[in-house]
């Protein structure tokens, strides 16, 4: 991340724990994720162990520590979707991407993470790919939808 | 104070304490797994649960206050039942090799299983195996033994205040674990083992190096010494049952003979020595001018914690050895050569009450031709284990004494065994040095006790000394962001220890956090020093002899060649 950002983010907080959720939530917003780098210099300020910083913040399923992939894929693991099998769908993505929620694939193309309720239960189980909803997804389907994302890739396309 | 009802018996109790408090000052015990004494309770375990009435749930009496008038069943069947289902959870996704974890006879979930009749694996749960981390020197992290009390993650965030290691992750997959999931070694950890001590299962334990001991042991290639510190024969004693005041060094000695030590030395010969060297750096730098105040580097924890968090302070750090350190490195150099065996046929262990005295064993500084001074450290308890295995019985031992050169120590250098000590055994020879003549009193009573702080002033002569005795890395922390804010500006000499009481207490100590026997070790070298004559570490007529014969003078070539070190700064993440 570029420090002057970082530094920016840090300097708009007075230097004390109760702030630590807020900093990580914008250095995460402005950078992707959350970097070794961001969190040691986070510690630093804030007077708190690095492995205090780095605990709170494997606490909460938001927070990332891999740069996001090309593609971004969150998966509802809300209760609807659940219900309708969004385990079997995440099985078949960690399957398909060779990652686990949090990771990054290491082509650098795809990010998993999953999610609590997306808000579109009536359309589960739902997965969207860089914020764009796909309904009622099942093991064919996500299979479809990730070769169109390689091949797009390939290609050099951004779009679906 | 005012009056509650326990199990249809009246006690007092205190407005604002807990029931467990009011509990445990008139005796009833209450199984506890994640209270820690005199730290804000945390309820996490809540293996402490009681019945009061009027209350529609169990609470955990660790935090829970006492109200007046409360009535309280500690043991009813509805405690008992569920106090049993709590061990039974803790246990569903336990790893059940009791046979060979190296905490089984010490395992607090263990006993409490034994107490509260769990005999089968129920509900049958498969356990996930996590990853175990055997990369320090010093400590063995085995996360699937965790209970997650947190008690681990207390005592190094809120007493040591070095936070190496923290929960990470949420619900079952939560692992206790240093910054990043990387391993120990990389860490911030210091290795003072103060964790081990407080961890009630075998997820935390020493890094044992009995094994390669034993093999040794049978070898006929190397002629195999041991040196143990002044506090050991202490811990041994009790664990033997011995009373305090019988002639404990005397039966270790023997006893390590029969175990198979060629030659058996006193750390405290070392300590001694330490003392000497580190009063004339002391009084040099008084004297010439170098970094004051001067900061003792006996401990190893706090020397990497200074190496770690405050290398702006390394060069106040004394550059002497720890006595382990000077005692390794006379060993394989003047004993070597007096022996007629090469050093490289040495094998060299030390018995500590220390797990860093592991790591720092392990330090490329203190060895020669890629030969460490300390081939292996031990914990007090592996020793305990070693004299077992060996079938020693301590009753029909006779003392015999400790191997020459180093067999004669002074009280001073015993005296390091607890806080203060250091500064206090240093203190009678630097006041020789400066006046050329001893203290009046060589109790220096200001610098003795257990308090984590003590701070005074000695008259020397016409200098006054500003004197710091600090131990626990916590209040170690404080004193330093005070000094660099620029108070204690009087301040010449600071010992620091890393274990809450020094080494009495250290990290390689019994499993017993019980107060009252480390009250009684400290009292009971105390009491040593006042029995005995020979008190001050330069009249130690060995000392004396090592100096003519090997070392030359204090702070001499040969001395800063074999009994001085060095320290770096350390990168790892804080």
């Amino acid at each position: 991340m570029n420090n002057d950002k970082l530094e920016e983010i840090l300097n708009r907080y007075p230097p004390s724990r109760e702030h630590l959720i807020a900093i990580l939530q914008e250095v995460q917003e402005a950078e992707g994720f959350l970097s070794r780098e961001a969190i040691v210099r986070i510690a630093a300020r804030l007077k708190l162990a690095t492995g205090k910083i780095y605990g709170v913040a494997t606490f909460y399923n938001q927070f990332r520590f891999q740069s996001s992939g090309k593609y971004h894929i969150q998966l509802c693991r809300g209760t609807a979707c659940h219900v309708k099998g969004s385990s079997a769908a995440l099985d078949c993505l960690e399957r398909e991407l060779g990652i686990h929620p949090g990771e990054t694939s290491a082509d650098g193309l795809f990010s998993l993470e999953v999610t609590p309720c997306l808000g579109a239960c009536g359309l589960a189980p739902v997965m969207s790919v860089n914020g764009e909803i796909h309904s009622c997804v099942d093991e064919i389907k996500i299979k479809t939808i990730l070769t169109a994302l390689r091949s797009s890739a390939a290609a050099g396309g951004d779009e679906l | 104070m005012f009056e509650i009802t326990v199990n249809n018996r009246i006690i007092d109790a205190e407005p604002g304490e807990t029931i467990l408090s009011a509990l445990s000052r008139v005796g009833i015990r209450v199984p506890t797994l994640c209270h820690m004494a005199g730290m804000m309770p945390t309820g996490a375990c809540r293996i402490c649960i009681v019945e009061v009435e009027g209350e529609d749930g169990l609470v955990p009496s660790c935090s829970y206050p006492v109200r007046e008038g409360m009535r309280i069943r500690t043991n009813s069947q509805k405690v008992i039942n569920a106090r049993k289902t709590l061990i039974q959870l803790l246990l569903s996704n336990h790893p059940d090799d009791c046979l060979y974890c190296s905490k089984s006879s010490d395992c607090q979930l263990r006993s409490l299983a034994e107490e509260y009749g769990v005999r089968e694996r129920t509900p049958k749960r498969k356990f996930r195996e996590k990853l175990k981390d055997i990369t320090s020197p010093s400590i063995i992290r085995d996360p699937t033994k965790c209970i997650l009390c947190g008690k681990c993650v207390r005592v190094c965030n809120e007493v040591q205040e070095v936070g190496a290691i923290e929960f990470v992750g949420r619900g079952s997959r939560t692992v206790v674990t240093p910054a990043f999931n990387r391993s120990m070694n990389i860490s911030s950890c210091v290795n003072c083992g103060q964790c081990v001590l407080v961890c009630p299962t075998g997820a935390l334990t020493e890094h044992s190096r009995l094994e390669d001991i034993t093999n040794v042991i049978g070898e006929h290639e190397k002629t195999i010494v041991i040196q143990y510190a002044p506090s050991v024969p202490l811990s041994i004693a009790e664990e033997f049952g011995l009373k305090p005041g019988a002639d404990i060094p005397g039966l270790l000695n023997a006893a390590l003979r029969q175990i198979g030590f060629s030659r058996v030395f006193d750390t405290s010969f070392a300590a001694d020595l330490t003392a000497v060297e580190e009063a004339h750096e002391f009084v040099t730098r008084l004297e010439s001018g170098g970094a004051l105040p001067i900061f003792t580097s006996c401990s190893p924890s706090w020397v990497k914690f200074v190496e770690e968090f405050y290398p702006e302070f390394l060069p106040n750090l004394s550059t002497c050895k720890s006595p382990q350190g000077m005692l390794g490195a006379v060993i394989k150099t003047f004993f070597a050569k007096q022996a007629g065996i090469p050093a490289s046929a040495l094998y060299s262990v030390a018995a500590m009450p220390c797990t860093a005295k592991k790591f720092e064993a392990t330090r490329a500084e203190l060895g020669r031709n890629d030969d460490p001074d300390i081939d292996a450290v031990i914990t007090v308890r592996e020793l305990l284990r070693m004299i077992k295995l060996y079938g020693i019985d301590f009753n029909a031992l006779q003392p015999e004494g400790a191997d020459s050169p180093f067999g004669t120590r002074s009280t001073a250098g015993k005296l390091f065994g607890v806080t203060g000590g250091v500064a206090e055994a240093t203190l009678r020879t630097a006041h020789k040095l400066l006046t050329g003549r001893e203290l009046k009193s060589l109790k220096i009573e200001s610098v003795r006790g257990l308090d984590g702080f003590k701070e005074t002033t000695l008259k020397m002569g016409d200098r006054e000394i500003g004197v710091a005795v600090v131990s626990g890395l916590g209040n170690a922390r404080k004193l330093l962001e005070e000094i660099r804010d620029g108070l204690h500006k009087n301040l010449k000499f600071v010992e620091v220890m890393a274990c809450p009481g020094g080494c009495i207490a250290g990290g390689g100590q019994p499993f017993s956090t019980n107060p009252e026997r480390i009250k009684a070790r400290m009292q009971f070298l105390y009491a040593l020093d006042q029995s005995e004559h020979l008190r001050t570490a330069h009249e130690n007529p060995e000392i004396k002899r090592l100096y003519r014969e090997f070392l030359g003078t204090p702070g001499g070539d040969v001395a800063r060649e074999v009994l001085h070190t060095t320290f770096a700064p350390r990168s790892v993440y804080l």
